[in-house]
């Protein structure tokens, strides 16, 4: 079951009407606020899909004073761009999903963790922190925001890292349980969301929870911003309904030629050509072996690209922004690295990548944090696919 | 918290309270899941990974060190996809690791090559990743040696240093395939903070942090026809030797490892007890010549709270982060080094030996020690007082290695002179011996009467409580002390850097006032030194610490100043506490250092 490919503007859409769907939200019962954002289905947009209105919730029912809430700025998944055009072009909206939510679960302090290659978007964001401060002012809302400035880890995007960078520390994620909603920054109930999850907040707020679920299919509600880049005549971010299959996407945006279509950035997957017509994007759940989810990124290759070089590619990167701290993620990205090589230049046997799928799959199912547990993605998607490339 | 949570662990059930991790479980139940970050002085890390379990009915396994208990949780600890992982894990631990075990300082008891045996890692492993990166090795320091080359990250050390000692001069740097425990700047161990205590070395399960041995110094040295080589050993090592040689925690080994230093082929085999007790007559004495200055002729230059100093992890920590309360540190030096300034003048004339022909070794718990006896102002013989000072478990080594039983040993006795020792001595190895040792004679120059605790056990100062505060009200005093008449003296004990920290900026902060502060580096006093057997854990030290204190009690001396020898010395030799030649031989000063 998949969606046609559908193009939609809901969250470019600039409407200048903040003061009064703000209004409207905060004369709702916060129970009100939270159901309809359960039932809306929205979930998180950085990739990992964790149901927005559940998040809110748990943080609301915390017994503490101090809480924070955060906007998860540190966009760094290759191929992944859409959230520095959300953060451009209608800040208000992802400031406001940050109030209501301050006022849900009663939090006065927002942080928008801005990745430090952003640093271009600082002075104008600050200009608009500054006119939402004067509006929440008039709305007798107690919440400000403040902009805190990553440093360029990869790492830091992975929301208990994040917390330790913002408290001065190195950037390495925590152990989970305590999850963030209970134990985030400086050990406060912190709910942490993407740029784009709060921006999507807006629309449900101002058009309803409904009207969003109309949208997608089963557990993949609602539309997502896609980063679409590689071998595309028309590169560039685009608000697509989810659900849409692999093939239908490829059609509109591929150049005719494509070998395969890299869903979800380095740590995502790779789909081959024959896959495209099985594969729908979405969350993985009741459609788990074809679905796939993604933080945005959608890197076309033809059949002009070696697969080797784009699997090297990722794992170079990997290899550089793990944080070092897990022996599955800090020693397993190494060893593939240089495992494909030996096996490129004939040092190890073709079957050494054998050995190698194991491992990633070790590293999946140990590693601490997302990102060692998905390196296995790419790595075993590609090796699976196109393992005459990473011989020959 | 309280309540219990019921889980089955492999196919068990087991109860226990909330809050408990799944490792904590599987111990209760005797399971045991292999562990290398995790360590019961420290916080949990959870970064090595090869502790992971599988939950059942959950695709990722998880941390059994880091994973609390849950109600109705099923766990399985040996199932095909744990022992796969955990193979892997194992080997890609062995593959960043420079497993050239059999040149390996820590052969035969580094924990990495005890779980690859376990796991057969064999010759299917991973690409060795040391022969692509290379690696250097810090052996700059007189105390530790470091080894990137077999650091498997699992920064016990870094959690040691920050945590328990708040030293931070093993930190992590960089990411990725660049990460690694490093210093300030990648500076060597012995241009930065590094207090040499050694707690790194007691916790790093593999080689990559050792102390620098000098056996074969001293091997050549008792092998030399015209050395004389006079050996000391510090109270802490005759409780814990034994555990390096196959004992259980807590026995007293004192006899036989007199005898084994002499079949070793020691030519005076004395005890650092003897300059312990000494070194209460001296450091007890400027604390009342302090008080003295300080309450009755109102002389500011004079500081209090005056603090220990026996403990070279202690002063070079103050030199480094509390300079400015350089002159509340003892002038007096610790034991080893009284000791060694004494054997290459006092006892060198008694004995008719050529101090130059004289080499002096000290067996001590203690890595931090063979820094202090390479500090410059510890040459106040005219030689290197103290030439070589070995820990606990290089003394053991050598035992092995001359192929000595030593369980079957008869006990033996110190050679005089300097032999001699009392119960107040020997506690020095305990957290809170020296200010109880201290107290014993302090209490008694100045009111003529024992202390008023009973079997002179000083309780309140004992035990392994962080920071431990009493006060003693000094009352009926001898005349010449009658500006001490109703005084409080108030006392702390504090062990480990991370407690002395505290105290210090309590002190600093005026939220404290004390007149004598005794600091030990180590948790639990020199009884869990850096040079002690390892392991190290709570119950360990506990049960040294009983020893201790065991011994204490069989001593028939228990006050330093009634010590035969060191009332000898004072006689002959010293003349007087803070006399001249105490000033020459005996005293010491400090240096402010750098803060990184």
């Amino acid at each position: 079951m998949n969606k046609n490919l559908q193009r939609l503007d809901l969250i470019f859409k600039n409407e200048y009407d903040t003061d009064i769907i703000l209004k409207k939200t905060f004369a709702k019962k916060n129970d009100e606020v939270i159901n309809d954002l359960i039932s809306s289905g929205l979930k998180g947009r950085g990739g990992a899909g964790f149901p927005t209105g559940l998040k809110w919730k748990l943080a609301a029912e915390a017994q503490v004073d101090e809480k924070f809430v955060i906007c998860n700025a540190d966009e760094g998944e290759p191929g992944t761009f859409k959230d520095r055009e959300i953060l451009s072009s209608v800040p208000h909206k992802v400031l406001s999903g940050m109030a209501v939510c301050a006022k849900i679960i009663g939090a006065q302090k927002g942080y928008i963790y801005l990745r430090s290659e952003y640093t271009f978007l600082k002075p104008q964001l600050l200009k608009v922190i500054e006119e939402f401060h004067q509006l929440l002012d008039t709305l007798k809302l107690n919440f400000r925001v403040e902009i805190f400035m990553g440093s360029g880890a990869y790492i830091c995007g992975e929301e208990s890292a994040l917390f330790e960078s913002m408290e001065g520390k190195r950037g390495e994620p925590r152990n989970k349980p305590p999850f963030p909603t209970d134990f985030g920054y400086k050990g406060k109930p912190t709910v942490i969301n993407n740029v784009e999850t709060l921006a999507h907040t807006y629309s449900i707020f101002k058009y309803g929870p409904d009207k969003f679920k109309d949208l997608g299919i089963q557990d993949s509600r609602g539309s997502k911003v896609f980063s679409v880049s590689g071998d595309t005549p028309i590169p560039g971010i685009y608000e697509l309904e989810f659900g849409m299959s692999l093939q239908k996407f490829v059609d509109d945006f591929g150049d005719g030629d494509s070998k395969a279509v890299q869903v979800g950035g380095a740590s995502g997957f790779c789909v081959p050509r024959k896959r495209f017509g099985k594969t729908v994007i979405g969350y993985q759940g009741k459609l788990r072996g074809t679905s796939l989810p993604t933080g945005g990124s959608m890197m076309i290759f033809n059949s002009s690209r070696s697969m080797y070089n784009v699997l090297h590619n990722y794992l170079d990167f990997f290899v550089e922004e793990s944080c070092g701290q897990c022996t599955p993620c800090r020693v397993g990205t190494q060893q593939l690295l240089i495992g494909i090589q030996a096996v490129k230049k004939g040092e190890q046997p073709s079957a050494y990548l054998d050995k190698l799928l194991d491992l990633a799959e070790a590293m999946r199912v140990t590693a601490k944090c997302g990102l060692g547990q998905s390196v296995a993605n790419s790595f075993s998607s590609i090796v699976e696919n196109f393992r005459e490339e990473m011989i020959y | 918290m309280s309540d219990k949570i019921n889980l089955k662990i492999d196919n068990i059930a087991v109860s226990i309270h909330g809050g408990a991790t799944i490792l904590e479980a599987a111990k209760k139940i005797n399971v045991r899941i292999p562990t290398l970050c995790h360590h019961e002085d420290l916080c949990v890390a959870g970064n090595c990974r090869v502790c992971v379990v599988e939950q059942v009915g959950s695709d990722r396994l998880i941390p059994a060190c880091a994973m609390p208990v849950a109600e109705g949780m099923e766990i399985q600890t040996n199932s095909m996809k744990v022992r796969n992982a955990r193979k892997q894990i194992v080997e890609l631990l062995v593959s960043e690791h420079r497993a050239d075990c059999t040149r390996c300082y820590k052969n035969g008891k580094c924990e990495l090559q005890e779980l690859s045996s376990e796991y057969i890692v064999g010759e299917g492993g991973f690409i060795d990743l040391i022969a692509y990166k290379g690696f250097t090795i810090d052996n700059f320091s007189p105390s530790i040696i470091k080894d990137d080359s077999k650091c498997i990250r699992c920064q016990r050390c870094v959690r040691t240093c920050d945590q328990l000692q708040s030293i931070g001069a093993l930190t992590v740097a960089h990411k990725g395939e660049h990460m690694k425990v490093s210093s300030f700047f990648d500076k060597p161990m012995f241009e930065v903070v590094c207090t040499n205590c050694g707690q790194c070395v007691n916790r790093c399960p593999t080689g990559a942090l050792t102390e620098k041995t000098y056996l074969d110094e001293v091997w050549s040295a008792l092998n030399s026809d015209t050395k004389h080589t006079v050996v000391q050993t510090a109270p802490a090592v005759r409780i814990a030797l034994g555990e390096a040689l196959g004992m259980p925690p807590g026995e007293i080994v004192t006899g036989k490892m007199v005898s084994a230093l002499r079949r070793l082929g020691f030519s005076s085999v004395l005890d650092t007890d003897f300059t312990a007790d000494l070194t209460i007559i001296e450091e007890g004495n400027e604390l009342l010549q302090r008080l003295k200055k300080v309450v009755k002729e109102k002389d500011d230059s004079v500081k209090l709270p005056m603090t220990t100093s026996c403990s070279p992890g202690w002063v070079k920590f103050i030199e480094h982060a509390f300079p400015e309360y350089l002159p509340n540190v003892s002038t007096a030096k610790s034991p080893q080094q009284m000791f060694g300034a004494l054997a290459k003048t006092f006892y060198a004339k008694k004995m008719k030996i050529d101090p130059q022909d004289m080499v002096s070794i000290s067996i001590m718990p203690c890595t931090a020690k063979k820094y202090e006896a390479d500090r410059p102002e510890m040459r106040s013989s005219g030689f290197k007082d103290v030439d070589y000072v070995l820990t606990t478990r290089e003394l053991a080594l050598m035992i092995k290695q001359a192929g000595i039983d030593f369980a079957s040993l008869p006990d033996d006795e110190y050679d005089s002179l300097m032999g001699e020792s009392s119960g107040a001595a020997v506690i020095f190895g305990a957290t809170g011996g020296v200010m109880e040792a201290a107290l014993r004679t302090a209490y008694e120059v100045v009111t003529g009467r024992e202390v008023p605790f009973e079997g002179l056990n000083i309780t309140p100062v004992r035990g392994m409580e962080n920071i431990r505060e009493t006060s003693i009200k000094i009352e009926n005093v001898l005349p010449e002390w009658d500006f001490l008449e109703g005084v409080e003296l108030k006392t702390c004990v504090a062990h480990g850097l991370t407690n002395a920290k505290h105290v210090m900026e309590a002190v600093r902060d005026g939220k404290a006032e004390y007149h004598f502060i005794e600091i030990m580096a180590c948790p639990g006093g020199c009884l869990g030194g850096g040079g002690q057997p390892i392991p190290t854990s709570p119950a360990i030290r506990q049960k040294r610490s009983e020893a201790i204190y065991r011994e204490d009690e069989l001593k028939p001396i228990r006050k330093s100043h009634e010590n035969p020898e060191v009332v000898h010395l004072y006689e002959e030799f010293l003349k007087e506490p803070l006399g001249k030649v105490s000033h020459k031989l005996l005293h010491t000063h400090y240096t402010e250092r750098n803060r990184y």
